[in-house]
């Protein structure tokens, strides 16, 4: 993959909103250090939702974190929208969702969908409004008053994903937003957020563990490996939109849930138990 | 009071419909509890008496009729004599009675004083909670002033509070100043380590959530940790309240105080010989003054909290 390095613009002209060049990620140093990701190199454009998979520890997470200036590359550089991974932070270029929701307890949902526009001041009217059509995208107006233990597990990740979209972040990172549900769930949470996605024109970055998952969501499925992590192949998704329960059903569908398996298989690593235990350390050390 | 619905898509319906009559319920099984376990004590308290205590006759008419009853306990226990441990009866008398010739019931009187405490325990409460709060905030958010100040927090507490209490009255003034700094001498501590464990309870993902919003240390401790620590504090505040009380009785002491239930104790005291009732019924005083404040700090709890808090079953 070649790279027009840091200029926020594709060879082709489109623009370029996650740039990273060989970003190496080392957690401790010396003879004990684990080396969570190795010259990783990736460019995500405009408008595409991109998966992240492979194994347990191969760094997925790590990479997601990465981008959200969420913790320090050992090497390389991170760009978004053409500037540094630190100072898209600052200037509040993405949203954020992890594998919980992680609502506040203390705060209705509606106003667990105001919390990041509180932050960043925007005055109160237009917190509601913007809240309340939030609601209304992730279905979820009946619930606006109640208390976030209230809701489902599903509901409450769709009130996380509301929380992340109510800035209006040209770039949404999730991390295994609904690795915690349920299967049935979880398809109907696919095709919402296949949902907002077309209607929002969200960048999307997407950590899962899940092949069917990222085969359904995607336009491109970055497949990776473990130790060190890296980035194995990277299989287009060629699946014509708007996709729908149908997607799931077509030959094409199976072929690339194939073709991603068998890349995962090929660059799976001999000894796999070990994979599962650098993980947690990676985990442990990165929330650190 | 727990709703958790399961259906994806459900209708928010009346969940809590049945809460009301089971609350009421629950308080009503509450209250039979502790009436059960008041008259237990009593049954104890007289029991020992009955069995080992002084002996006592009823030399009375009591409707038209005449009682004519002595009873001569078995055994002799030091710790039940009427000196020691005064008939249930005798301290609640004490009470109606009046503490001098002419003048108002003891009930009354230890009503006014410990009023009088419960204010100088409840500025010392604000005192010490504020400053308990402040330390916390300030300890987590360095930990240069945790690691310098925290032993000396802890080393505070191992002073006796009877040496502390002199100073304090000397270096301020003999009145409810310096008591209302003893008092929350005493509370401080409680709610210190229960607002450092509280503020650093946060869900290291929601730190990383406000990271990614680029929030402000202030936007953390106001929209996150302060919130998290509500429920830690309102456990360190019951035992706060409770030892602000004592912190109050025994400034009262030093300090010379005359108008609170600290000099009601010593008082008493001097007078134990011949009416050991009322010291007893200064120390039931005292004992509601402190329940009262733990009461009211539940309240205040239940008010601060409600519905915006996960529900947690259980009285304290």
């Amino acid at each position: 993959m070649t790279i027009d390095t840091g200029s926020g613009v594709a060879p082709d002209g489109a623009r370029l909103v996650v740039e990273a060049v060989g970003v190496g990620k080392t957690f401790g140093s010396g003879p004990t250090g684990v080396t969570a990701l190795k010259s990783i190199d990736l460019a995500i454009r405009q408008g595409e939702f991109v998966s992240l998979i492979g194994p347990s520890g191969c760094g997925k997470s790590t990479l997601l974190r990465l981008i959200g200036d969420l913790t320090d590359p050992t090497s390389g550089t991170v760009r978004i929208n053409g500037k540094p991974a630190a100072q898209a932070r600052q200037d509040r270029d993405y949203g954020m969702v992890f594998q919980a929701p992680v609502l506040m307890d203390w705060r209705t949902i509606v106003k667990n969908i105001e919390l990041p526009l509180e932050i960043m001041g925007f005055p109160a009217d237009e917190r509601r409004r913007r809240a309340e059509d939030l609601l209304r995208l992730v279905e979820l107006e009946a619930f606006a008053e109640r208390h976030p233990w209230e809701l489902s597990g599903g509901m409450q990740q769709r009130v996380a994903i509301a929380r992340a979209l109510s800035f209006d972040p040209k770039l949404l990172l999730m991390d295994e937003p609904f690795g915690a549900l349920d299967e049935m769930t979880r398809e109907r949470m696919n095709a919402e957020l296949m949902n907002i996605w077309r209607r929002t024109g969200t960048t999307i970055v997407f950590v899962t563990h899940s092949i069917p998952e990222a085969v359904f969501l995607s336009t491109r499925v970055v497949v990776m490996s473990a130790r060190p992590g890296r980035i194995s192949q990277v299989v287009d998704i060629d699946l014509p939109g708007p996709r729908s329960v149908e997607t799931r059903e077509s030959d094409r569908y199976f072929e690339l849930v194939t073709k991603v398996r068998e890349v995962l298989r090929r660059h799976e690593a001999p000894d796999d138990q070990g994979a599962t235990v650098d993980a947690d350390r990676i985990r442990a050390e990165g929330l650190a | 009071m727990k709703t958790t619905s399961q259906s994806l898509r459900g209708t928010p319906g009346a969940p809590t419909a049945t809460a009301g009559v089971r609350h009421g319920r629950s308080r009503g099984r509450r209250i039979v509890g502790l009436a059960i376990v008041l008259v237990g004590l009593a049954v104890v308290w007289e029991g020992a008496k009955w069995l080992a205590g002084d002996p006592w006759r009823i030399h009375a008419t009591i409707a038209g009729i005449q009682v004519d009853y002595e009873h001569l306990p078995p055994l002799k226990w030091r710790i039940a004599d009427d000196l020691s441990l005064p008939h249930v009866w005798d301290v609640i008398r004490a009470f109606v009675d009046p503490a001098q010739r002419g003048g108002p019931p003891l009930g009354v009187l230890l009503l006014g004083q410990a009023g009088f405490t419960f204010l100088e325990a409840l500025a010392g409460f604000v005192l010490g909670g504020l400053l308990g709060l402040g330390l916390g905030v300030l300890f987590v958010h360095s930990r240069l002033a945790e690691r310098a100040f925290v032993p000396y927090v802890v080393a505070s507490q191992t002073v006796p509070i009877l040496a502390i209490a002199p100073i304090v009255v000397v270096a301020i003034k003999a009145d409810w100043v310096s008591v209302m700094a003893v008092s929350a001498y005493l509370t401080f501590f409680p709610v210190t380590i229960a607002s450092l464990r509280g503020l650093r309870a946060v869900d290291p993902r929601a730190v990383e959530l406000f990271r990614s919003y680029a929030a402000t240390r202030r936007d953390v401790l106001w929209r996150l940790r302060l919130p998290t620590s509500v429920p830690y504090l309102f456990a360190a505040f019951r035992v706060a309240a409770a030892a602000s009380i004592i912190g109050a009785i025994i400034g009262e002491q030093t300090a010379g105080v005359a108008a609170g239930l600290g000099s009601a104790i010593i008082n008493y005291n001097q007078y134990y010989i011949s009416a050991p009732e009322r010291l007893w019924a200064t120390i039931v005083m005292c004992t509601f003054v402190g329940l009262f404040f733990v009461g009211a700090v539940t309240v205040g709890e239940k008010v601060v909290t409600r519905s915006r808090y996960r529900p947690v079953e259980g009285l304290l």
